[in-house]
C-alpha cells in the first residue's frame, strides 16, 4: 500500500528510517540535519521504533560508536552535514575499510569557512574518495527512496560498504515536497532482517577488526575495496529494479533526461537537476535539442552509463556545486571529462561552478548555460572552459 | 577473591605472540584485567597506541577474545556503540550470551586526544569499563609528552635543554575527571599489587554502568630505567604517593594503600633516566618543587577520603 503525503526531505528521511527501524542509531546535530535526528529522538521516546538511540557528544563519536555498532553485528546509521561530516572524516574512511554497511544521510551544506549553513556539495565531495558509497537525491522522494535502498545496498554481501544519502540541505531538507511512502510492512519486508556475517557479539566466533596493516597487506585490502564498489554497480541496478516493483518508481545509476537526441547537455547533481529539467522543456519547445543528466550514484563513479548517455551529445555543461581549488574546475567536472575523453568525439566539455554556500540557481542561470553550450556547439569555439554561475564578479 | 593460582589457570585472552617490548607494562595490566572476568564473553576495545599496534599485526592477532581498534581518540564512542549493539541485539532476541566490554586507551587516547570520547560515553551512562594505560606519554610515536607526562620528564616534545628543564606542568588529575561525572566506579591502581588491580577489575566489570580504571603501566623505555626492575620502579610510584591507590565508589572516596613511611619522591625519579637531569648540581629545587606537588597532592587526596590530612611519617 502506497499513500501520498506532504513531508519535508528531513521528515521523509526521518520516516525512511522509522519503517527501516535499525538497531543503532548514533548522531549529532547540526542544521540543516537537526530534524532528522530530532525526528528520530522522537520515535524512540514514543516507542514508535526500539532502536538504541546514542545521543554523542560529537559526530567524530557518532560515525565511531555506528562503527563499534555496526562491527558487533548491528545495522547502525548516524546522519550529518558540513562541518558534522569534515569532523567524521577520518572515520568514515575507517568505516569503509571495515566494510561496515553504516547507512547515513547528509543533508549537504556548504564547509566552513567562512561559516554558512546552505546548501552546496563541498561536504560531500571532500569524502568522495572515502570509500563509501554515495547516492545523491533530487527530492524528498528521492530522499526517501535512496534510504531504503541504501540499507540493501549496503547489507548485501558483493559490497558491504557504508552508503551516504545525499540530500540538498534546505531546498530538499526543509522544502514541503508531496511524495508517495510506503506502508510499513512493504519496507520491512524490503530491508529484511541484516545477518552479518563476522561480528564482534558472535560468541562463537571472536574476530578481531581494525588490525595493524603493513605494507604487506593494506595494498590488496584497499584494492578489494575498489572491487566491492565495482560489485556495488550491479547490486545498486538490481535493487533499484526490485525498488521499483515494490514502489513503481525504478532506480539506475544515472537520471538520462532526454538525452536520446540531445545536442545539448546539462549534468548536475541533486535538486538542481529539478531546476535543469525544466529549462530543457522549456528549450525543446522552441526546437533546442536539450538534455540533461542527472547522476544518482557519484561513488562508484557510472562511467560507462554516462559514456553511453552523452556519446551523440555535441557540447556538455558540468555543473558543480563545490570547488575544488584547483583552478581547473570541479569535482564532477574532472570526473565526466576523463570519462568522454575516450571516446574522440571532440565532445565539447565546461564548467559552471554555481550555488555555493546557498546562493540559488534559477531558471536563467541554466538557460543562460544552454544558450553558452548552444554558441559552442555551433561554433565549437570554447572561450572559458571553467565559469561561475551567479556570481558578481 | 581468586588466589594467584587459580588466576594463572583462567583461560587467557590476551596471549603470547605480540610485539610488545619487552617488559612492557601494558601486556601486564591487560592480561590482569581480562583475567577478572568471569563467566562472560568480551569485547575489547583499544585506541591506537603501542598496545593495538603491537598486538593485532595484520594478519595475525594476540586477542583470544572479540577486539576492535577503531582510530586514536575514539575508544570510548567505539566501545559505546558495540554496547548499544549488544542492548540492541539482546532485546530483539538476536543474541543471547553474555558480554562485558572493554576499552583499552594509553594515556594520550585517554587525558588527551580521545578526553572527550571517553567523557561522553561515561556520562551516557553505558555499561562499560574503561582502561587507561598510563606510562605518561606518547610512547608509540617516540615519547612525546601527554598531559600526563610528570613534571620534569624528559620526553621528545618536552625536552630537558639547556633552558627549560624537562616538561613544566604537572600531571592532569584524570581520575578525579572520571569520578567527576558521577560514575558507579572509578580507581587508580599499579601492577605491583595483584591484588589490588584484580579487585578493583572485578569491581569495574561487575557494577552495572561505566566504570574507569587508571592503571600505572611503565615503559621502560621511556622511562630508562633497568627493565626487569618493573615491579620495583611501579612500587616506588606508590611508596613515594607519586602514584595512589584509591578508589571512587558510588561517590566515596577511598584510600586503598597508606605508606608506612613517607619515601621522598626522588627514590622514584632516580633509577630513571627520563629524570637524569634534575639531579644535576644546582637542580635541587626542581626535585624540591615536585616533592611539594606530591605532598599537597596527597593531603588533598586524603582529604577526599575522609582521612586526616597527615604525611607519612619520616
Ligand atoms: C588522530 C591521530 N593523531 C595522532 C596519531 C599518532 N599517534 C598514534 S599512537 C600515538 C601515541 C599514543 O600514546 P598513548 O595513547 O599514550 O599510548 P602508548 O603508545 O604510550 O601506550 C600517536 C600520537 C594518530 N594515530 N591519530
Ligand atoms: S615503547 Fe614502551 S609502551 Fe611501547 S611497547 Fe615498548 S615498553 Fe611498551
Ligand atoms: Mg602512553
Amino acid at each position: 500500500m502506497k499513500s501520498k503525503v506532504a513531508l519535508t526531505g528531513n521528515e521523509a528521511v526521518a520516516q525512511a528510517m522509522k519503517q527501516i527501524n535499525p538497531d543503532v542509531v548514533a548522531a549529532y546535530p547540526i542544521t540543516p540535519q537537526t530534524e532528522i535526528v530530532q525526528i528520530f529522538s522522537s520515535f524512540v521516546a514514543n516507542g514508535e521504533v526500539d532502536t538504541e538511540f546514542v545521543a554523542v557528544e560529537s559526530e567524530h563519536s557518532a560515525m565511531s560508536a555506528a562503527i563499534g555498532a555496526a562491527a558487533g553485528g548491528a545495522r547502525a546509521m548516524t546522519a550529518t552535514s558540513s562541518q558534522g561530516l569534515a569532523l567524521m572524516f577520518e572515520v568514515v574512511y575507517i568505516a569503509a575499510s571495515m566494510r561496515l554497511p553504516i547507512v547515513f544521510p547528509v543533508v549537504n551544506r556548504a564547509l566552513s569557512g567562512p561559516i554558512n549553513i546552505h546548501c552546496d556539495h563541498s561536504d560531500a565531495m571532500g569524502l568522495r574518495d572515502s570509500g563509501v558509497i554515495q547516492l545523491f537525491s533530487e527530492n524528498a522522494q528521492e530522499a526517501y527512496d535512496n534510504m531504503i535502498q541504501a540499507v540493501r545496498i549496503a547489507e548485501h554481501s558483493d559490497v558491504r560498504l557504508p552508503v551516504m544519502v545525499n540530500m540538498d540541505g534546505f531546498i530538499t531538507s526543509h522544502a514541503m515536497d508531496v511524495l508517495e511512502v510506503l506502508d510499513d510492512e512493504t519496507v520491512r519486508n524490503f530491508v529484511g532482517t541484516y545477518v552479518p556475517e563476522d561480528y564482534l557479539l558472535d560468541a562463537e566466533n571472536p574476530i578481531s577488526i581494525g588490525n595493524f596493516d603493513m605494507y604487506d597487506f593494506y595494498f590488496e585490502h584497499k584494492r578489494q575495496q575498489v572491487e566491492a564498489m565495482k560489485a556495488a554497480k550491479e547490486v545498486i541496478r538490481e535493487i533499484g529494479k526490485e525498488f521499483g516493483r515494490i514502489s513503481g518508481r525504478e532506480y539506475g545509476l544515472i537520471e538520462s533526461y532526454k538525452l536520446d537526441d540531445a545536442d545539448v547537455a546539462v549534468v548536475v547533481l541533486n535538486s538542481a537537476a529539478g531546476t535543469a529539467k525544466g529549462v530543457a522543456d522549456e528549450l525543446r519547445a522552441n526546437g533546442v535539442k536539450a538534455g540533461v543528466l542527472k547522476p544518482r550514484v557519484y561513488r562508484p563513479f557510472p562511467q560507462d552509463e554516462i559514456r553511453e548517455a552523452l556519446k551523440g551529445v555535441k557540447a556538455v555543461a558540468v555543473l558543480d556545486r563545490a570547488e575544488t581549488f584547483s583552478t581547473c574546475g570541479g569535482p564532477i567536472f574532472a570526473d565526466i571529462r576523463n570519462v568522454l575523453y575516450d571516446l574522440k568525439n571532440d565532445i565539447k566539455v565546461v564548467n559552471y561552478v554555481y550555488g555555493l554556500g546557498g546562493r540559488d540557481l534559477r531558471l536563467e542561470h541554466v538557460a543562460q548555460v544552454f544558450e553558452e553550450l548552444e554558441n559552442i556547439r555551433k561554433t565549437g569555439r570554447v572561450d572559458e572552459t571553467v565559469k561561475y554561475l551567479g556570481l558578481r564578479e | 577473591m581468586a588466589t594467584l593460582k587459580e588466576l594463572s589457570r583462567v583461560e587467557e585472552r590476551f596471549v603470547g605472540g605480540h610485539r610488545l617490548c619487552a617488559g612492557c607494562g601494558h601486556g601486564i595490566s591487560v592480561r590482569m584485567i581480562l583475567n577478572a572476568v568471569e563467566d562472560a564473553n568480551v569485547v575489547v576495545g583499544c585506541a591506537t597506541g603501542c598496545l593495538e599496534v603491537a598486538s593485532t599485526i595484520y594478519p595475525y592477532t594476540a586477542w583470544n577474545c572479540s577486539f576492535i581498534h577503531n582510530a586514536f581518540e575514539n575508544a570510548g564512542a567505539t566501545i559505546s556503540g558495540v554496547e548499544a549493539a549488544y542492548r540492541a541485539l539482546k532485546k530483539r532476541g538476536k543474541i543471547d550470551r553474555d558480554f562485558k566490554f572493554i576499552a583499552f586507551g594509553g594515556d594520550g587516547g585517554t587525558y588527551d586526544i580521545g578526553l572527550q570520547s571517553l567523557s561522553g560515553a561515561m556520562e551516557r551512562g553505558h555499561n562499560i569499563v574503561y582502561v587507561c594505560l598510563d606510562n605518561g606519554a606518547y610512547m608509540n610515536t617516540g615519547i612525546q609528552r601527554s598531559s600526563a607526562t610528570p613534571t620534569g620528564a624528559d620526553t621528545t616534545t618536552s625536552p630537558a635543554g639547556k633552558v627549560i628543564p624537562g616538561k613544566q606542568q604537572p600531571r592532569k588529575d584524570l581520575t578525579a575527571i572520571m569520578a567527576a561525572h558521577n560514575i558507579s566506579y572509578a580507581a587508580q591502581t599499579a601492577i605491583n599489587n595483584w591484588q589490588d588491580v584484580h579487585k578493583k577489575a572485578k569491581k569495574a566489570i561487575e557494577v552495572e554502568g561505566p566504570a574507569f580504571l587508571n592503571v600505572l603501566s611503565p615503559c621502560p623505555r621511556g622511562w630508562r630505567y633497568n627493565t626487569p626492575d618493573i615491579v620495583q620502579i611501579t612500587k616506588l610510584a606508590v611508596e613515594t604517593r607519586f602514584w595512589p591507590l584509591y578508589e571512587v565508589e558510588n561517590g566515596k572516596w577511598k584510600l586503598n594503600y597508606k605508606p608506612k613511611k613517607y619515601v621522598p619522591v626522588e627514590e622514584f625519579l632516580k633509577p630513571q633516566g627520563r629524570f637524569r637531569h634534575l639531579f644535576k648540581p644546582g637542580n635541587e629545587h626542581l626535585i624540591k618543587a615536585i616533592q611539594e606537588e606530591v605532598d599537597s597532592r596527597w593531603l588533598a587526596l586524603l582529604e577526599r577520603c575522609g582521612e586526616t590530612p597527615e604525611l607519612p611519617p619520616r
